[in-house]
């Protein structure tokens, strides 16, 4: 063959290849350009504010932007030990008297107590001899405010300041670890009895696993029933999985919190029952029993439903064929059957744990103080205490959590075979 | 599930305990949503089954947490039903629009980077909700939208395309491509191809999608807590709020309806898998 026949031309005589490029190009661009709408809007209201988040988690500028001068003398500062040049006093002077006029000297103060206990006293001596025209400003400012209070010729306070000059700080993240930077740069541990956030990290995992443990031992049976039962029977019961799925989530929890109170009707089953008197009913809401059993309830259709799907593609002829070559039921189950629900399996419980662990209404509501998630402390620092940068730190340490196990489901299921009802 | 006579009297036994067991779970899933019709009609302020009730005294049961409901004083009942559905149906004609033009695009074999686009898109679902609400508490306060209908609507299509996204892929997938051909040969344009003949056979699950979006959104209760102020109230929000502060009857009253709701939902939802699997010539 010569090489002008190896080239096939269109009618329009621009090569096939060309041609089929430029065709593929075309089709590229109209798929993408029917999902941009979606992610150009996701990623403006959605995946923005999530980096949005980190920024405010490791933000630090207050104290850099209030204190230019002071920083700027500071590269001179060589010798840590010992106290900072005139130049360094003389800056941090300028910066102060300029956030005195401006009023916005006692948050300067407050912020540099949370890094050095006491040192909102000196600079409110400091405020008081500023504002009096004390300080001559041709004499040496060291001296001067050295004069004022004994924890101005503490190096200490001066390394404090120091330590405050970068913008960015991972202080929230080590919070969230009960961690903190010590006056000398190294990440210490906070003291035993006040590490409440490491026991919330332990506990949402904790509850996270159980609950899928508790959704996996309760679902299989049943997504096994239905699966196995004839139509119009399965189908009938497949009612009782999907309305719980639908129905509200506060409705359900409203339901709990009636059935669990002290006097509601698991409290009045146990006592008829005899297994506990009437007089010492157990509090069973309120406290870790109380999210346990909601959330299992709320979740399990999450892992029914993935398990299901699994289960109906297994045909009913392999465990005939595993018991007629001699496996007695339970082995023909264990060699056969379960080996085929993996998929079932893993879909579900790594969707029951995702969902679990990031649960807020539920735990809430019924948890009380001894069954609260990491949530419900996010929540309470951005409602209450109004910390939105330690909540944001929180946050997303939460995050990168559920993105792992994000990846990893994207990798064993696929996200785009997640299946609804 | 007859068990065949030759059955040995151990796995009898075991088949017995794994009905049992069956019997138990599905009762423990749908026992709690039955609890709350009865309640809602007690003629007293407990939470309590009462001695009237247990004895079916007709004097034990009435309807006033449910005219308290309507026409109580004070009742913010009425403005968050209406935000409620303001909200929901917005938010899913939002959901509907956005989520099945993207499962078009994601469905098509010419699709760019389709793993990592699909992740993108699915990821508010997979977010946990406490997160996704910071996040876009933070955006709407930036956007001046905190406190607005808008707002809300614009969260809420966030958190509901996922699922139009996930129902219009998998209707998608079982989609004969030949017939857009077939009309496009005929010299249909494509928004006529779309309008006339994909549309249709796609619609049961759009639908469906847009069930889930509507649930999402009149369900939702994080990302609203952050964002409503008082004119926005929802009624999760005073469900909420009203399960924190005391359980009230009247809560039940609402619940009750919410559950009457979801099945009517439920029941749609059913019916138009079925029609789906139908049109897609599955039968299982």
């Amino acid at each position: 063959m010569s090489s002008e026949t190896k080239q096939i031309l269109t009618t329009d005589g621009i090569p096939l290849e060309v041609s089929l490029k430029k065709a593929e190009k075309k089709n590229k661009i109209k798929a993408f350009l029917l999902v941009a709408p979606l992610l150009l809007f996701l990623i403006i209201t959605y995946i923005f504010p999530i980096g949005d988040m980190f920024m405010r988690s490791v933000d630090d500028k207050m104290v850099t932007n209030m204190l230019p001068k002071t920083f700027k003398a500071m590269e001179k500062w060589e010798n840590l030990d010992e106290l900072p040049p005139e130049e360094v006093y003389r800056g941090f002077y300028e910066d102060y008297k300029l956030l005195a006029e401006n009023q916005q000297h006692g948050k300067l103060g407050q912020r540099l107590n949370k890094e050095k206990n006491g040192f909102n006293t000196i600079t409110k001596k400091l405020f008081r001899q500023i504002k009096r025209n004390k300080i001559d400003e041709s004499a040496s400012i060291k001296e001067q405010i050295n004069k004022i209070h004994k924890r101005w010729r503490n190096v200490e306070y001066w390394q404090a300041i120091k330590r405050t000059a970068p913008p960015y700080t991972m202080a929230k993240y080590l919070k969230g670890m009960d961690m903190y930077f010590a006056a000398d740069g190294s990440i210490a541990q906070v003291d035993e009895d006040r590490r409440i956030h490491r026991i919330l990290w332990l506990r949402t995992l904790e509850i996270a696993f159980f609950v899928t443990l508790f959704c996996f031992f309760m679902g299989y049976p049943i997504a096994h029933l239905l699966a196995t039962l004839p139509m119009k029977y399965s189908n009938l019961l497949m009612i009782c999985v999907l309305l719980p799925f639908w129905t509200s989530l506060l409705v359900r929890t409203a339901s709990w919190m009636i059935l669990l109170q002290q006097q509601g009707l698991v409290n009045d089953f146990f006592v008829m029952i005899g297994l506990v008197g009437d007089d010492n009913r157990p509090e069973m809401m309120y406290n870790k029993v109380g999210t346990y059993v909601a959330m299992t309830q709320i979740l399990l259709p999450f892992m029914v439903l993935p398990l299901y799907s699994v289960m109906k593609t297994i045909s009913p002829s392999l465990m005939r064929a595993g018991k007629s070559l001699g496996g007695t039921p339970f082995v023909a189950f264990w060699k056969v059957y379960f080996p085929l629900t993996i998929p079932g399996i893993g879909a579900g419980c790594l969707l029951v744990f995702i969902l679990a662990i990031g649960y807020y209404i539920t735990p809430a509501l019924v948890g009380g103080a001894s069954g609260t998630l990491i949530s419900n402390q996010i929540a309470f620092h951005m409602k209450t205490t109004l910390d939105w940068s330690f909540a944001s730190a929180m946050g997303l340490m939460l995050l990168s959590g559920v993105l792992v196990i994000y990846w990893i489901y994207n990798k064993l299921v696929g996200v785009d075979n997640i299946k609804l009802g | 599930m007859a068990l065949p006579s030759y059955t040995e009297t151990r796995y009898r036994v075991w088949h017995y305990i794994y009905i049992a067991i069956c019997t138990f779970v599905f009762f423990f899933l749908i026992a709690p949503l039955f609890v709350i019709f009865p309640l809602s009609f007690n003629a007293e302020e407990f939470l309590v089954f009462s001695e009237g009730m247990k004895n079916l005294d007709p004097d034990a049961f009435s309807l006033r947490w449910y005219k308290d409901m309507v026409y109580g004083t004070k009742n913010p009942w009425g403005l968050a039903a209406k935000n409620s559905f303001i909200i929901a149906i917005f938010a899913t004609i939002g959901s509907i629009i956005l989520g099945t033009l993207a499962a078009l695009g994601l469905s098509s074999r010419h699709m760019p980077y389709k793993g990592i686009i699909m992740a993108t898109l699915i990821s508010p679902m997979i977010v946990p909700l406490i997160i996704s609400g910071v996040a876009i508490f933070f955006f709407m306060a930036k956007a001046g939208l905190a406190a607005t209908h808008t707002g809300i609507v614009l969260a809420h299509i966030i958190l509901g395309t996922p699922f139009v996204v996930i129902t219009v892929t998998a209707t998608l997938s079982g989609f004969d491509h030949s017939v857009t051909r077939a009309a496009a040969s005929l010299g249909s344009n494509p928004v006529n191809t779309f309008m006339k003949i994909t549309l249709p056979l796609i619609l049961p699950g759009v639908i469906s999608g847009g069930l889930f979006a509507f649930v999402t959104s009149f369900d939702e209760v994080v990302v609203v807590l952050f964002l409503a102020g008082l004119e926005n109230t929802t009624i999760p929000v005073q469900m909420w709020t009203g399960l924190r502060e005391q359980l009230s009857p009247t809560i039940l009253a609402v619940a009750t309806c919410l559950i009457l709701l979801s099945t009517l939902i439920l029941l749609s939802a059913e019916l138009l898998r079925r029609r789906s699997e139908r049109l897609r010539g599955i039968n299982r």
